[in-house]
């Protein structure tokens, strides 16, 4: 899948088409690095998912930030035996949280009742230890489930999620929508790019407002008759209602001492904060 | 809205996510039974659509930009089940493969968004559109509305999740283990921004794309209209004629009320025995100044209304002057917003 490479524009049809690029372009990254030898690549689908969901819960219940610090750094450490560049965890990951969860965090510094950090400061030790747990919990959790997927094809992280006992109907919608996401994206980028290229000038408010949920309509009405389209296609195809997904992974030795880790480490977490 | 990882403690994450399991399995189970074969694909592409619909920057009034989560489009288009089904999948999706809203928070994000969203947002698309035929502005309304109260029910149950946190979980210093901010600050907090830029966003798609459907595709809007035709006329206004009519005659009502109303006062009820004790009564027994305030005298003169009291001089009948006044009124009003209509009308051409 190739990247599609655009700088930001401050129009909303600019920004609108950098959002669905930047989308595709992340599911481009996804695709690549998965296919990359690296270290958690090797490892059975299977046991990345469910050890990632063991550790995630841990890092959510546990009470010490030394232990979610310990996580965030194992999982940097995962990332760069990967093949999985800090630069790239940081662009995608780590600087939009902190921006995000930054801001959230940084008013309860100052609010949360407590102790003061030091004489005269409005700073209190409890409010920095809130903000210090809503960041790392954040940054954790969304640097190892990052770390899932850009370790794991896609399609073999929904054939995972069977382990989960999720209903065989929803991993294949889910299957599905992954792949018409990327249809509907370019379908979606394709209208805006060729209205941008039509535009001369600076539309008005309303106009713009227009232009959008049309743009919306329209996607909508393709939606409903891609979907007509497809469902024809499974018919066609034999398909009667009954779904049925390929388990062909294999269980090794090195499997089970990546479980036996990850559950490890889970357990550790938990542990520390107990 | 995409509640991320840390911010909901696992308990209250666990407690959401059993509360939305028994709403995906009703509605995997109608939609099973409504579209056999035809739900896989449908759901699938749809999902699809809400995934990238919330990727658009929407222009909205004033200038800035938002972005709609289009859960009332879903839930109008499809119906309030497989609605529930298509924005969870692509709120999944979202949550696993971009990172936007956490993976122990799937439960949370579904039941806010998908599941309480969606079925706002139809009762409310029902309720307010009624039975009028497909084409009717009132649908567009009808919405706009569900869109805006939809997202702003869903960011209310966030805030309420959220506040709720720093109450039942923080460790022995006292400091919130997960989302910091009490009630008292994360409800106005959180609905700030969806009362005004993200309820706007899902109003404005809401509104523009029921509009775009009645116009180029209106069979797609049948599925929550039973009954509804297409083509039809335009709905009648007669029953609201004669509801605005029932309401004038019911307006000498007004008189059986007993007191008078606080501060709608005339400087000769400061002078008046009856209207001081009057006063008193709906001011705590704080008994009124002797003389009514100098300011209240000045401005009391400054202009004379025609009608005094809702009854014209010439009239002795007080029901009769306010049936008369109410018809004055409403006629008045009328002809100010047919003017109004009729100025903006050559204005544009």
């Amino acid at each position: 899948m190739s990247q599609i490479h655009l700088g930001k524009s401050r129009s909303f049809v600019g920004r609108t088409i950098w959002n669905l690029s930047r989308g595709m372009n992340f599911a481009a990254l996804a695709e690549d690095s998965a296919r990359a030898g690296g270290l958690l690549q090797s490892v059975d689908p299977r046991i990345k998912v469910v050890g990632t969901l063991a550790v995630i819960v841990a890092v959510a219940l546990t009470h010490s930030l030394v232990a979610i610090a310990g996580a965030f750094l194992v999982a940097t450490i995962l990332a760069a035996l990967s093949r999985i560049s800090p630069f790239q965890l940081a662009r995608w990951v780590w600087m939009p949280v902190f921006l995000f969860t930054g801001c959230i965090a940084l008013p309860a510094i100052f609010l949360t009742p407590g102790d003061p950090f030091r004489a005269g400061w409005p700073i209190t030790e409890q409010g920095l230890r809130t903000a210090g747990f809503l960041l790392m919990r954040s940054e954790t959790a969304v640097s190892l489930s990052t770390l899932l997927v850009l370790t794991t094809r896609w399609a073999h992280i929904l054939k995972a999620l069977r382990v989960l006992r999720l209903p065989v109907v929803f991993v294949v919608i889910l299957g599905m929508t992954y792949r018409y996401l990327f249809v509907m994206l370019e379908i979606a980028l394709d209208m805006f790019e060729s209205r941008e290229s039509r535009t001369v000038g600076v539309l008005e408010g309303p106009d713009k407002r227009r232009l959008a949920t049309a743009t919306v309509g329209v996607l909508l009405s393709k939606s409903y008759h891609l979907s007509t389209d497809v469902h024809l296609a499974m018919q066609s195809r034999g398909f009667r209602g009954e779904v049925y997904i390929l388990d062909d992974f294999e269980f090794r030795r090195a499997d089970g001492a990546w479980l036996f880790l990850f559950f490890a480490a889970a357990t550790a977490v938990v542990w520390a904060g107990r | 809205m995409h509640i991320p990882d840390g911010y909901l403690s696992p308990s209250t994450c666990a407690t959401l996510y059993a509360g939305a399991t028994p709403f995906w399995y009703v509605s995997l189970q109608k939609m099973k039974r409504r579209l056999n074969t035809q739900a896989v694909p449908l759901l699938s592409v749809f999902a699809a659509f809400s995934f990238v619909i919330m990727m658009f920057n929407l222009p909205l009034p004033g200038g800035t930009t938002g972005h709609a989560v289009g859960v009332a489009i879903a839930a109008i288009v499809l119906g309030p089940w497989a609605s529930i089904l298509a924005i969870s999948v692509a709120l999944v999706i979202q949550a696993i493969f971009f990172g936007d809203g956490g993976i122990t928070a799937i439960g949370a994000n579904c039941f806010n968004m998908a599941i309480v969203g969606s079925l706002v947002a139809y009762a409310v698309y029902r309720l307010v559109a009624g039975r009028t035929p497909i084409e009717s502005p009132r649908r567009v309304v009808a919405a706009a509305i569900a869109g805006y109260t939809a997202i702003n029910a869903s960011a209310l149950l966030a805030a309420l999740e959220f506040g709720i946190q720093p109450m039942l979980f923080h460790d022995a210093s006292g400091a919130p283990l997960y989302a910091p901010y009490p009630l008292h600050i994360a409800v106005p907090a959180m609905m700030i921004g969806h009362l005004t830029i993200a309820g706007l966003a899902e109003m404005v798609v809401s509104a523009g794309v029921v509009a775009y459907l009645q116009r180029a595709e209106p069979a797609l809007l049948k599925t929550t209209a039973p009954g509804a035709s297409i083509n039809d006329a335009p709905s009648s206004t007669r029953p609201l004629w004669i509801a605005v009519a029932v309401l004038l005659i019911l307006t000498p009502l007004g008189i059986l009320a007993a007191g008078a109303a606080w501060g709608e006062w005339v400087p000769e009820d400061f002078s008046t025995p009856q209207a001081r004790r009057q006063i008193a009564a709906v001011s705590g027994n704080q008994a009124p100044p002797a003389q009514a305030p100098a300011g209240l005298q000045k401005l009391a003169a400054v202009w004379t209304a025609p009608m005094p009291r809702y009854a014209p001089p010439i009239l002795k009948s007080a029901q009769l002057g306010y049936i008369l006044s109410a018809m004055l009124g409403t006629g008045l009003i009328v002809l100010a917003f047919l003017s109004g209509a009729w100025i903006f009308t050559r204005a544009k051409q």
